[in-house]
């Protein structure tokens, strides 16, 4: 007979997968709302970040439950790691909301004539996010930690972009509005990525029992 | 799933439970045929012998007049008696409290030499009193007390003939094996854990009998006491070769006097007497004596166990 | 007091004890290869550990695993029991405490223990705790009585019997007496401090206070501690030793063991799936 603790612990683990699940779904919504100024879709975000909302407090709340029955070991980082990925799928929602806003300002104005690179980091930061939580699932470490330095490559990305619309903005002052709207767009693509990088430090302790956060500073 | 829900009839007594009545009633008439029989025992000899009872009865020493109620008395008797059960009292538990300890706290459980004295101790337990009055013959009188005036260069045999001590130390060896038990029976009822802590703070095994064992088990030894002087108070037929004498004209001074007793006199009056039925009012007036002697005899060991006990529980 | 063996223990000087796993400090406790049969039962199976200088170590393990076995190998308290064969060696300070020429009671006076089930004596409080210094020799008076406040000081129990000292000892609550024990313990001042599941039968309050307790004393005292009590080894304890029918599994830091132990069967034990 399953133990009435392990029955809970599970239901811990399921839901967290499924935040997961709607996290990745959300932010696949934004880029594409971005990318293809679908504002359908750029709609559809915002309820998807209330959702995520709401699991971020279920999710807390199981686990404070489950704290206070001290669990111990791979328990004991199972649900800590539990209530940071919560927080941290939380704020990619939060992210896709935002990205999904400027995608819905910028699709009410015609396309700026500029060619940034921003599919591709759409693309690479999406990609990162999935591999994170595909590590999750999958409870591999060494795919985390595999990961972890694809983050430098979307801050490069993130960097170009940003002066090149900076140079932009300078030299066509009537499109200011849209080029601030993509900055802050391209931003949380990078704050999505980060989180991503996150996700993989804490599924690495979850798995390895090791902490490898801000090892290069 | 629901329960039924709780109704009257739960809580009331459906029927009569003949069981519980039937063992019930025979327990409480167990008791009431136990304490009749003794209020009978007791009521028949106080009513023949309260008569004969007197403050000259008790403090006279006779001579020869046994049979007469109206000059007689029994004070060498109940000093004899006392004396006896004293002595053997000093005897005994000593003794027998060392057997229990060793017994208990020192001998390995299974070894063939712990089983033996086990068996002996039993065993000891079963002989009759008569034959203890031949070992005390035997081996006080003849072995030792004989042996002694040789060894003292006594001219006249002093020691090689029935006396006091001889009939004490026969006692004290027929009720050997109840303050054996008795002892060990209290020892064993102290947990381990205190010997354990004990020991775990240093002590020896000697230190902590003498420090923490013994005193706890002071009220079950003197228990056995109580049971060997109530044994012995009455008993006859281990004194009647080893001691007692038909008659003596003074009052017992030495060890090494003979002495007389109220439980063999009883048997003097009731067989000796010219006409049993004169005699019978004091026949039964030193059983009584007996009686309350025994009674006041225990009531003391009863009295100070009661307080030593009082100070294990709660010191000051 | 004799000469024995068992001298008072050799510190290596200045080395504090610094509670993590250090291989570099040298074991003051160290048990190589111990075998120990009940008669025909094997119960505890080439147990080879070392245990730091004032550290609480903590023994853990289900039912039956030995722990208390071991325990109580460290003063010899088996040797009680009719039947028993100790193979191997252990070793206070240097000193093999089954070497032949030990003198137990000396020993004893060495490595205090306090029991699951608290057994003060029926004696007065004041006679409890003087009763270890009394065997020793030491007379009533002013040195016995300061011996004795301290150490119910040390105990956190002065305060609440010293208008009593005097009034049997079975006069107090659960956890009184057995921080009484404890206070009858250290009166001997030994090196080290074994206790068997020492607040099994105590509320949780009185738990509380058997721990802070512990964690003061191991200032001065080495302590080994059996436990049940998992969060409770994690709570007091510095290292830790984990045991499963005879055999030492693990033993690493309490904070290894409880956040990340190497054994597959530590983990089961310690996240409450077995045992």
């Amino acid at each position: 007979m399953e133990h009435h603790f392990d029955q809970e612990l599970k239901a811990l683990k399921d839901r967290l997968l499924t935040m997961a699940s709607h996290a990745e779904t959300a932010v696949n919504r934004a880029v594409d709302a971005l990318v293809n100024r679908n504002l359908e879709l750029a709609l559809q975000v915002r309820v998807d970040d209330e959702v995520l909302d709401q699991f971020e407090i279920e999710i807390d709340e199981l686990a404070i439950n489950l704290l206070s029955k001290a669990p111990l070991a791979s328990d004991l980082r199972l649900v800590t790691m539990a209530m940071k990925l919560s927080q941290n799928l939380e704020r990619v929602g939060d992210e896709a909301a935002k990205i999904a806003k400027r995608a819905r300002d910028l699709s009410k104005e015609p396309p700026l004539k500029l060619n940034l690179e921003i599919p591709r980091m759409s693309s690479l930061a999406l990609g990162l996010l999935k591999s994170s939580l595909d590590a999750f699932v999958n409870r591999d470490s060494v795919a985390a930690r595999a990961l972890i330095p694809r983050d430098k490559e979307i801050n490069a990305m993130h960097k170009q972009i940003q002066s090149q619309l900076i140079a932009h903005m300078k030299e066509s002052p009537d499109n200011i509005a849209r080029s601030l709207n993509l900055l802050v767009a391209v931003k949380s693509l990078e704050r999505i990525a980060d989180h991503a990088k996150n996700i993989a430090e804490e599924v690495v302790f979850l798995y390895d029992a090791e902490d490898i956060r801000h090892a290069e500073k | 799933m629901n329960s039924p829900a709780l109704s009257s009839r739960h809580f009331r007594a459906t029927k009569f439970d003949f069981g519980s009545f039937f063992f019930t009633g025979l327990t409480g008439l167990a008791t009431l045929c136990i304490l009749g029989i003794l209020a009978v025992i007791l009521f028949n000899i106080v009513a023949a012998g309260l008569p004969a009872i007197s403050w000259r009865f008790i403090s006279t020493i006779p001579k020869k007049d046994f049979f007469e109620p109206a000059t007689t008395g029994v004070l060498p008797m109940i000093l004899g008696t006392s004396i006896r059960v004293i002595v053997m009292t000093l005897f005994v538990i000593p003794i027998g409290v060392i057997t229990a300890i060793y017994l208990t706290e020192y001998a390995p459980n299974l070894s063939p030499v712990t089983r033996v004295i086990r068996a002996a101790v039993n065993n000891l337990a079963g002989v009759p009193s008569i034959v203890f009055g031949l070992f005390g013959v035997g081996f006080f009188i003849n072995f030792i007390g004989q042996g002694m005036d040789r060894a003292l260069g006594h001219e006249s045999v002093v020691w090689g003939q029935p006396a006091l001590l001889w009939a004490s130390l026969t006692l004290a060896v027929m009720t050997l094996p109840v303050v054996i038990v008795a002892t060990e029976e209290s020892l064993k009822a102290i947990p381990m854990g205190l010997r354990e802590g004990s020991l775990a703070l240093g002590a020896t095994k000697l230190q902590t009998i003498l420090r923490v064992v013994l005193p706890q088990a002071l009220p079950g030894i003197m228990t056995g006491g109580i049971l060997a002087i109530s044994r012995a108070a009455g008993e006859v037929a281990p004194i009647l070769l080893t001691g007692v004498a038909y008659y003596m004209a003074d009052l017992p001074t030495k060890l090494s006097d003979q002495f007389m007793d109220l439980g063999y006199h009883v048997f003097v009056l009731s067989t000796q007497s010219p006409d049993i039925e004169k005699t019978r009012p004091i026949t039964f007036a030193t059983v009584l004596v007996l009686l309350v002697l025994t009674f006041a005899l225990n009531f003391v060991a009863i009295i100070i166990r009661a307080r030593v006990r009082k100070k294990l529980r709660a010191l000051g | 007091m004799s000469d024995t063996v068992l001298q008072k223990i050799e510190m290596p000087s200045g080395e504090p004890a610094s509670g993590k796993a250090t291989p570099a400090a040298t074991p003051f406790i160290e048990v190589e290869k111990l075998n120990l049969h009940y008669g025909a039962a094997h119960a505890l199976k080439d147990i080879s550990l070392g245990m730091k200088e004032r550290v609480v170590t903590a023994f853990i393990g289900p039912s039956g695993c030995g722990k208390s076995t071991l325990l109580r190998c460290l003063n010899r308290m088996n040797d009680l029991i009719d039947g028993v064969r100790i193979g191997g060696s252990m070793r206070i300070g240097g000193h093999d405490i089954y070497a032949k020429d030990v003198d137990v009671i000396e020993l004893r006076k060495r490595v205090g223990m306090v029991f699951q089930k608290s057994n003060p004596f029926p004696k007065s409080i004041y006679d409890n705790v003087a009763y270890g210094l009394r065997i020793q020799g030491m007379k009533s008076g002013g040195e016995l009585d300061a011996a004795v406040e301290q150490s119910l000081q040390s105990a956190a129990l002065w305060d609440e019997v010293k208008d009593r000292l005097h009034t049997s000892a079975l006069g107090l609550s659960g956890g009184q007496q057995q921080r009484l024990c404890i206070a009858r313990a250290i009166a001997v001042k030994p090196e080290i401090i074994l206790m068997d599941e020492p607040a099994s039968a105590l509320d949780p309050i009185a738990t509380s206070r058997i721990e802070d307790l512990i964690l003061e004393l191991k200032k001065d005292f080495t302590i080994v501690i059996v436990t049940h009590n998992m969060q409770q080894a994690a709570r007091i304890s510095d290292d830790t030793a984990f045991f499963y029918l005879g055999e030492l599994i693990e033993f690493a830091s309490t904070k290894k063991i409880f956040t990340n132990p190497t054994n597959k069967r530590t983990e089961d034990y310690v996240t409450g799936r077995f045992g």
